[in-house]
């Protein structure tokens, strides 16, 4: 499984359906997730790569879509 | 340590329905609940010292401190008319105070737990310190363009308490301040312009930093979250105090909740909450009440009482 698609499993469990967004499309604006959801789904992403992410990088901009979850997650590796 | 002597609130003004404000804002009423748990909010046809003196002649009363042996006011408002000077000073002037200190916390959502937590530590030095959250919010979200995912969250109110250095009422056993300006500008409202908010940044945060910052306060009193009889949190929205809840493993039902009918009223709700439980809970002696906020900054922080 590529990077992308074990993103898309973390955001398919939060969200409780599949996930069919193209990687920049925003999860929220798609209607994917709620607000709500949003920290579950930084909770997920932590448990998925057994990372700790800093409250300096809680920011809407890092985790909003597939694609900059993946960018993300490449600059800390 | 300090205590705090009484709560009062001034919630008036016109009743505002999800579905009229679902007109004004361009989306469904039902959405509006889903997403935030209001079912209503006021608008009050008035100003930010309006709102500031109801709820504080309340709460003087409701202490049966009088205005002249106040030594101290902390107005918290981020919903002032003017840049300078603030409304403390009108509200000390018209409790007929012409030498008392009066300081405007120009903070938002976390303005009210500053004061209180400042006040109960001045208290031993200025005396009777009257703390007052003030919100007129409905000018705000009104202006065009109306942003829906702000124009429904908001409603007008004010709150006060007042902190003394000694006798009845709640003791105040610690409390927490903390901010991170790296986040200003995901929460802003400048002047004459309409209130900026990036939703997802606000509540990713809130939602961990507040019980953080609960827990942290609780367990270096060597309490636990079971121990605490109710939490008075800003009421932002339902669903966030609900992921505050859930995070804290405490029941939702030991969080106080009045968002339905206010809306978030910024400084104002907490000590809008507080006031409300007080008078219909009769917290029990030894009853331990956790307040807490988060807000624009961002500020947050925690202040642990005992009944």
């Amino acid at each position: 499984m590529n990077q992308q698609d074990r993103i898309r499993e973390v955001v398919r469990r939060v969200a409780g359906k599949e996930v069919d967004s193209v990687p920049e499309e925003s999860l929220f604006d798609s209607g994917v997730l709620d607000s709500h959801a949003f920290p579950d789904l930084v909770s997920a992403l932590e448990q998925e790569y057994a990372i700790r992410i800093p409250d300096s990088d809680l920011s809407a901009r890092k985790f909003e879509s597939l694609a900059s979850i993946e960018a993300y997650l490449n600059s800390k590796s | 340590m300090a205590v705090l002597r009484a709560f009062s609130s001034f919630v008036e003004g016109r009743r505002v329905s999800n579905e009229e404000m679902a007109a004004l804002a361009g989306c469904e009423p039902d959405w509006i609940r889903t997403v935030s748990g209001i079912e209503e909010r006021r608008f009050f046809d008035g100003s930010v010292a309006d709102l500031a003196f109801g709820a504080a002649s309340q709460c003087l009363t409701r202490a049966g401190v009088p205005a002249s042996e106040l030594g101290l006011i902390l107005l918290a408002s981020g919903s002032v008319e003017r840049r300078f000077p603030g409304p403390a000073a009108a509200v000390a002037q018209r409790l007929g105070l012409d030498l008392t200190p009066a300081i405007d916390l120009p903070m938002a959502s976390a303005g009210s737990l500053y004061a209180m937590a400042l006040a109960s530590r001045l208290a031993a030095s200025c005396g009777h310190i009257l703390v007052i959250g003030a919100e007129r919010m409905s000018p705000i979200v009104l202006q065009e363009p109306r942003n829906r995912n702000v124009a429904v969250l908001f409603g007008d109110g004010a709150g006060a308490c007042l902190v003394s250095p000694e006798g009845p009422g709640a003791r105040v056993l610690d409390s927490a301040i903390h901010t991170d300006g790296a986040f200003s500008e995901d929460l802003k409202l400048e002047f004459g312009q309409p209130l900026a908010m990036s939703g997802l940044t606000v509540i990713l945060q809130a939602s961990r930093k507040l019980p953080r910052v609960i827990g942290d306060l609780l367990a270096k009193n060597g309490r636990a979250a079971a121990d605490v009889h109710t939490f008075l949190l800003h009421q932002a929205n339902r669903n966030l105090l609900v992921k505050v809840a859930q995070a804290l493993g405490a029941p939702e039902a030991k969080f106080y909740s009045n968002i339905a009918r206010y809306g978030n009223t910024s400084s104002a709700s907490m000590l809008i909450a507080a006031a409300e439980w007080a008078e219909s809970a009769a917290p029990p002696p030894g009853a331990l009440a956790v307040f807490a906020a988060f807000g624009a900054g961002f500020h947050w922080g925690a202040l642990l009482a005992e009944f």
